[in-house]
This record gives C-alpha cells, sequence and structure tokens, in this order.
C-alpha cells in the first residue's frame, strides 16, 4: 500500500502565523500541491521544505508569486547547470594531474 | 574580535539616511540571501553581516552608539558591562540575563560585546517547524569508493551509520532524510547534506566510470610483441601486445574501470595508453646494428 507523510495545513498556518489563503494562492499558482482528504487539507511532508523556502522569499525578501515562480525555475536551471560543471570539471581534471 | 564597519558592509556612506540604509539592506538581502544561494557559505556569511549591520544601522539608538564609539567599541564594551550590572542589580533574583533564544554563530562578537545578546528585534532566517538542513564535507581517497562502505560520522554529536554507495563522484552531494536538525512543533527533521571530497590516491585518472592510466614499453617489446602485467583496482592483470605496437596506442580493458554508481556489479573501463620508450646510452654494437637495421629499410 502506498502511504503519505501528510502535514495538516491548518496545523502549518498557526506554527508560521499565515492565512490559509496565501496557501491557498500558491496552490493555484502551482507553487505547492494541496491534497484534500475529506474536509481537511494536507501538504505533503516533502514539499515543506519547499514551502518554507516559499514563505521566506515571499517574507523576508518582498518576492510575490510570480517571482518566487520565476525564482524557483531558475534555482532548478542553476542546479543541473552546477551539476554540469562538476561533471565537466571532474573531467577536466584527467588533464590536469 | 576586531571592529566591523557596518557602512562597508551595506555600502553606504556614515551620512546615509535612514531611506538609504533601508535600500541597501533589501537590495544586498536579496543578493546574499541563502534561499537563493545554497550551498554558499560565503553568500550565508554575507547574508549575516549584512543582517547584523542593518540591526545596528536601522535602529535610531543602535547607529547613535555605534556612531559615537565607533573604533573606540572597547570602551562602549566596559560601558556596557557597567550599564548590564546595573541592570542586574534591578532584578529580583533574577539570573536570567540573556535570554534572547539566539543561536551560536548569528552575530560577530563584535556586535555581542556592543550590543549584548538579545533584547533586540531579530531578523535573521530561522525555521519554525521544519528542521534545519545540516551540510557536511566527508574526504574520502578514490581507492576508499571503489567499494560500497559504511562509515559512522558523528555529526553534531550524534552518529549516524552511512552507506557510501562505489562509484559516487567528486564534489557530489547526497542527501540522508531526517538527519538535520529536529522539527519544531511536531515538524519534521531537516536532511542532512554530505558532500563527497575525493582525493585521486591512485596512478589512475578518473573520468566518470572510466579510468585512463599509461604504461611505459620498451622498443623491443613494442615491435616485437610479449607479454606485460599492469595494475588495476581489482589486481594485476596480464596484457599481450601485439608486435609493432605504436607509440601512443590506446587499449580498452573492458569492465576494468570503476564502479558505475549506483548500479551494482556494472563497471566501466580501464584506457590504458602505451609510451614506447627508445633505448637512450646506446653501446657501438647497438649502435651498429640500428645503423644496419635502417639500411634494411
Amino acid at each position: 500500500m502506498d502511504t503519505r507523510n501528510l502535514i495538516p495545513i491548518k496545523q502549518f498556518c498557526e506554527r508560521y502565523e499565515i492565512e490559509f489563503s496565501f496557501i491557498d494562492s500558491l496552490d493555484e499558482y502551482g507553487l505547492i500541491e494541496i491534497t484534500s482528504i475529506e474536509t481537511e487539507q494536507f501538504i505533503e511532508l516533502e514539499n515543506i521544505h519547499q514551502l518554507e523556502k516559499i514563505i521566506r522569499l515571499h517574507d523576508e525578501l518582498g518576492v510575490n508569486l510570480e517571482g518566487i515562480d520565476i525564482i524557483t525555475n531558475l534555482m532548478k536551471k542553476i542546479e543541473n547547470l552546477q551539476n554540469e560543471i562538476n561533471a565537466i570539471q571532474n573531467r577536466l581534471k584527467i588533464y590536469e594531474e | 574580535m576586531s571592529f566591523i564597519d557596518y557602512y562597508k558592509i551595506l555600502e553606504v556612506p556614515k551620512t546615509a539616511s535612514e531611506k538609504e540604509i533601508k535600500k541597501a539592506y533589501r537590495k544586498l538581502a536579496r543578493k546574499y540571501h541563502p534561499d537563493v544561494n545554497p550551498n554558499d557559505e560565503t553568500a550565508k556569511k554575507n547574508f549575516q553581516q549584512v543582517n547584523e549591520a542593518n540591526e545596528v544601522l536601522s535602529d535610531p539608538e543602535k547607529r547613535k552608539k555605534y556612531d559615537k564609539y565607533g573604533k573606540d567599541w572597547e570602551h562602549s564594551e566596559a560601558f556596557e558591562r557597567a550599564h548590564q550590572q546595573q541592570q542586574y542589580q534591578q532584578y529580583s533574583g533574577g539570573g536570567q540575563q540573556f535570554s534572547g533564544g539566539f543561536s551560536e554563530g548569528d552575530f560577530s562578537d563584535f556586535f555581542e560585546s556592543m550590543f549584548g545578546g538579545g533584547g533586540f528585534r531579530q531578523r535573521k532566517t530561522q525555521q519554525k517547524f521544519r528542521g534545519q538542513d545540516f551540510n557536511a564535507t566527508l574526504q574520502l581517497n578514490l581507492t576508499d569508493i571503489y567499494k560500497t562502505q559504511k562509515q559512522t560520522l558523528t555529526i553534531n554529536n550524534k552518529k549516524i551509520r552511512l552507506t557510501i554507495p562505489a562509484g559516487v563522484e567528486n564534489n557530489q552531494t547526497i542527501k540522508i532524510k531526517g538527519y538535520g536538525g529536529k522539527g519544531i512543533s511536531g515538524g519534521p527533521n531537516g536532511d542532512l547534506y554530505i558532500t563527497f571530497n575525493i582525493t585521486n590516491n591512485s596512478n589512475f585518472k578518473r573520468a566518470g566510470k572510466n579510468l585512463y592510466s599509461s604504461v611505459d614499453l620498451d622498443l623491443y617489446t613494442a615491435m616485437l610483441g610479449g607479454e606485460i602485467t599492469i595494475d588495476t583496482l581489482s589486481g594485476k592483470v596480464k596484457l599481450k601486445i601485439k608486435p609493432e605496437t605504436q607509440n601512443s596506442t590506446k587499449v580498452k580493458l573492458k569492465g576494468k574501470g570503476f564502479p558505475v554508481y549506483k548500479k551494482e556489479g556494472e563497471f566501466g573501463d580501464l584506457y590504458i595508453t602505451y609510451h614506447v620508450k627508445t633505448p637512450t646510452n646506446l653501446s657501438q654494437r647497438e649502435k651498429e646494428l640500428f645503423t644496419e637495421l635502417s639500411k634494411l629499410r
């Protein structure tokens, strides 16, 4: 059976002192995914890291949701490029050693 | 402990207005924020410095004190000690002077010395639910990662049994789920990120799953053929040398390279380059024979 670790959004919002509407708008922008079971709404444990990052970018740097989407995509690109650079650097080492 | 020039950190003149300070802080915070500079220790340090500078310069009282004492901050420390002592005596048995709840390293010693450890706004990036992620670097030799191995690491006084898969790459980072800081109020633990720093302690050069090496061949073996024994990471291997082997000839030893990451039993190849060494210090007789040989062509 497939088990999922879910965190109630209500609990998360209380902890962060944020409105549910904010999480809802993140879902609308496709930045996170909300899971509904009966009347309660949850977020996957795996996505908490991403959600906290979004909140920090929003609260600490004043980035709006469109900006967060752009940053998230660019960060993914940077990560891929970083991995490519790492692989190339490791390959180059055979000529340096 | 040395003086920190907060104006320099925020890149503003000493005459900067509140608005200018705010603007400079926002700009630099966006530049160095840890979420947009993952795994960048320099950016993290800069972000802390920028926060600290803003903490002081955006607060009129702190700024006034900082401007007044400036480089003579040691006098300020003495002043502050006396001031704190006075305050402490006013408490009725309250032994808890500093209760700001700051973790170590948030502010510099200079700051702590001048302004104390608590009682001011906290603007640092903080965890509220999910635990903090930890980063660690593990130094390994190339020969260590030829086989999957288990290691016990102690990180933040916690022992972690770690399986290091064979074939891990230099500078590769792996995530150990849940081994970071403890979650807050039922939140999940953070993760532990381990970056492998691999030193090549072998005679092979590595490019991913393939290994490269060179072998010296004497002229006669190269011309007439023969057999040599070479070292590989899995032991010694006998190699047949074809007659008339040219200098820089490459041969591939299938499956004698490096293990493929997370693909058990799968190996890359080992590429050997032959370097033909011509004889030196020829005797008279050898010279005569080589001359004779050259006339045959």
